[in-house]
């Protein structure tokens, strides 16, 4: 495996007059978490969202595990291995918990699109959907329609999903972003569990949580990289605490 | 198997039962009527695929119907009949080919884009076999012979009777049925149900969007074809309104009415409407507006199709009742 799992080089998105993302270079290393921080509106989702494939750069290019993926559109580099979760809620709402987890391990299954049987009959990817649910701590829950769980439990299923797919590389926005305290210390834990054979990118506003898991933190302020290095090293960056001691201090 | 599956099977066994012994029971007219009545289930049961387990309402679906139609028409000899074990084939092919064709390039646009798009691609065809001489123009053929069926020149079965003809239609039917179940159940069903529920994230997951719905899509019209050559058989006659928007609306009421969240709620709406413009047609002369006052009725009080009645009959299946337990909890919470 390589050892940059993802990279990033001289991203660039335009939205129209505004820059999204203006030349922004990120490495991503396996057995690592690097997290993006920076102030709403800084570009961070857009950033997933151009290493995801939905969006695509204006200019700049995508590298998984040293080939280019630029190009391939959401679907593809899903099945090269990348696994995203969403900042805002993106489920399926009308299935279940477990059907939820089930199709998310379904699509990176031998036979993703097979036309007969049911969907009961194979053993190894159904053991993946309970080990999934459980490590989310959603066992409880897991015929409950996925419309019906509150905020944070619907969160928690988006953990799982990407979980089931069983990617190299994830990108999670904002994990815990409406999660109660309780859910978020299991969330934490799962995160940080995570990064023994796979690479993490990881945008969250919860500072603790932050410099508790971060291996490497990138800071983001209007589309750029103001800072990026060693999380206690961007830390007392004079550029980042000005960018933060102006918000709410919280950095520190 | 647990019960209300069980109850399921049987209602399903019960149907069947019935439907071997109604021709015995009723007159040829009934057993023409019924076989066309199935027909025209089987045509709703395969649009069905694209619109309620794949979210994509569509417009051309009596295009890949009527085109399967023609293909019968213009490989029918004058005066001798065509084996229905090769022409049936080519006709499904004729329609699937259609389906994946105009897939292709209706599938890369959503929402009321995508009505509009195969409403035109429909109207296409339609106005190709209205305005061009080879079949008939606008007056349509006829097929002077029904097909046969035959294994080196001894016929197996004799289409001219309506009886045998009307179980070669239920055959096909049940068919068709155990297709689409499997079809539905099986992971290419719940992936193509998952992008109706939630494109953007059954894409991040790594689902071949375009690619499902493709298949499904040119599925949906290889069986449209069956029933299109099946319904030309029995009429003896195709004409280009078989193709037109027209016929692709009447399918879609005929899915709205049944219900689009299961296979043969389709085939209840088919029979449904025809049953009830049958009626309707021999008691009313402004039956056409009684029909609209009565579907409207139909759709307004019972949204999720006349199938919903089973459920208020039998009580909720065990995943809606987890469903509306939860639903029930907040509503006294607010
Ligand atoms: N599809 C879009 N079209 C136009 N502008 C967009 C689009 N998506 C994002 N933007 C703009 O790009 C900028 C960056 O947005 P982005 O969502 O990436 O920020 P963010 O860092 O994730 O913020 P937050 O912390 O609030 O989630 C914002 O100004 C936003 O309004
Ligand atoms: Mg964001």
């Amino acid at each position: 495996m390589h050892d940059i799992a993802l990279r990033a080089a001289g991203l660039q998105k335009r939205f129209g007059g505004l820059l999204a993302v203006s030349d922004v270079s990120i490495d991503i290393r396996a057995g690592e978490i690097h997290a993006v921080i920076g102030p709403n509106g800084a570009g961070k989702s857009t950033l997933i969202n151009l290493l995801a494939g939905e969006l695509l750069p204006t200019s700049g290019e995508v590298l998984l595990n040293g080939v280019d993926i630029t190009s391939l559109s959401p679907d593809r580099r899903a099945r090269a291995g990348l696994g995203r979760a969403y900042q805002k809620t993106t489920l399926f709402a009308q299935f279940s918990v477990h059907e939820n987890v089930r199709l998310a391990a379904q699509a990176r299954s031998t036979a993703p699109l097979r036309m007969f049987g049911g969907t009961r009959c194979d053993r190894p990817y159904l053991q993946l959907v309970t080990d999934a649910i459980d490590r989310v701590g959603l066992s409880a829950r897991s015929q409950i329609i996925a419309d019906k769980l509150s905020h944070g439990e619907q969160r928690q299923l988006e953990i799982a999903m990407v979980l089931a797919t069983n990617p190299q590389v994830i990108l999670l926005d904002e994990p815990l972003a409406g999660m109660g305290p309780s859910e978020a210390r299991g969330i934490i834990g799962l995160i940080a569990s995570l990064k023994a054979d796979r690479a993490l990118l990881v945008v969250e506003h919860d500072m603790d949580a932050v410099f508790e898991l971060a291996d490497r933190l990138t800071v983001m302020q209007d589309g750029r990289v103001i800072a990026t290095g060693l999380p206690q090293d961007v830390r007392v960056d004079p550029g980042v605490r000005a960018a933060y001691l102006g918000a709410d201090g919280g950095i520190a | 198997m647990s019960m209300p599956n069980l109850r399921v099977r049987l209602f399903g066994i019960a149907c069947l039962a019935m439907a071997i012994a109604l021709p015995f029971c009723v007159s040829t007219y009934y057993t023409q009527f019924f076989a066309k009545a199935l027909i025209m289930g089987m045509l709703a049961m395969s649009l069905n695929l694209v619109v309620g387990h794949g979210g994509l309402v569509s417009l051309c679906h009596a295009a890949f119907f009527g085109l399967a139609g023609y293909v019968l028409a213009l490989l029918s000899p004058r005066y001798d009949a065509a084996s229905l074990l090769t022409t049936l084939p080519i006709a499904i092919l004729c329609s699937g080919t259609a389906a994946l064709l105009i897939g292709a390039l209706v599938l890369r646009t959503r929402g009321v884009y995508f009505i509009m798009v195969t409403l035109a691609f429909g109207e296409m065809l339609f106005f190709f076999f209205h305005d061009t001489k080879f079949a008939g123009g606008s007056d349509g053929i006829s097929i002077n012979i029904r097909p046969e069926i035959a294994i080196a020149g001894s016929q197996l079965l004799d289409l001219d009777k309506p009886m045998t003809f009307y179980f070669v239609v239920l055959g096909f039917l049940v068919g068709v049925i155990a297709l689409l179940t499997m079809v539905v159940r099986s992971p290419f069903g719940r992936a193509l149900a998952a992008a109706r529920d939630n494109e953007r994230r059954a894409r991040s997951l790594g689902f071949p969007i375009f690619r499902l719905r493709l298949t499904a899509f040119t599925l949906s019209g290889a069986l449209a074809g069956v029933a299109g050559y099946l319904a030309a058989a029995q009429f003896g006659f195709v004409a280009p309104q078989m193709l037109g928007w027209h016929q692709s609306a009447t399918i879609l009421v005929m899915v709205l009415i049944g219900g689009l969240r299961s296979v043969t709620g389709p085939l209840v709406g088919a029979l449904v409407l025809i049953g009830m413009e049958e009626v309707l047609k021999a008691h009313l002369d402004n039956w056409k507006l009684a029909e609209g006052l009565i579907i409207i009725g139909i759709v307004i009080l019972l949204p999720n199709g006349v199938r919903q009645i089973w459920s208020m009959v039998f009580g909720a299946s065990p995943q809606r009742a987890a469903e509306i337990k939860p639903a029930a909890a907040e509503a006294r919470h607010a």
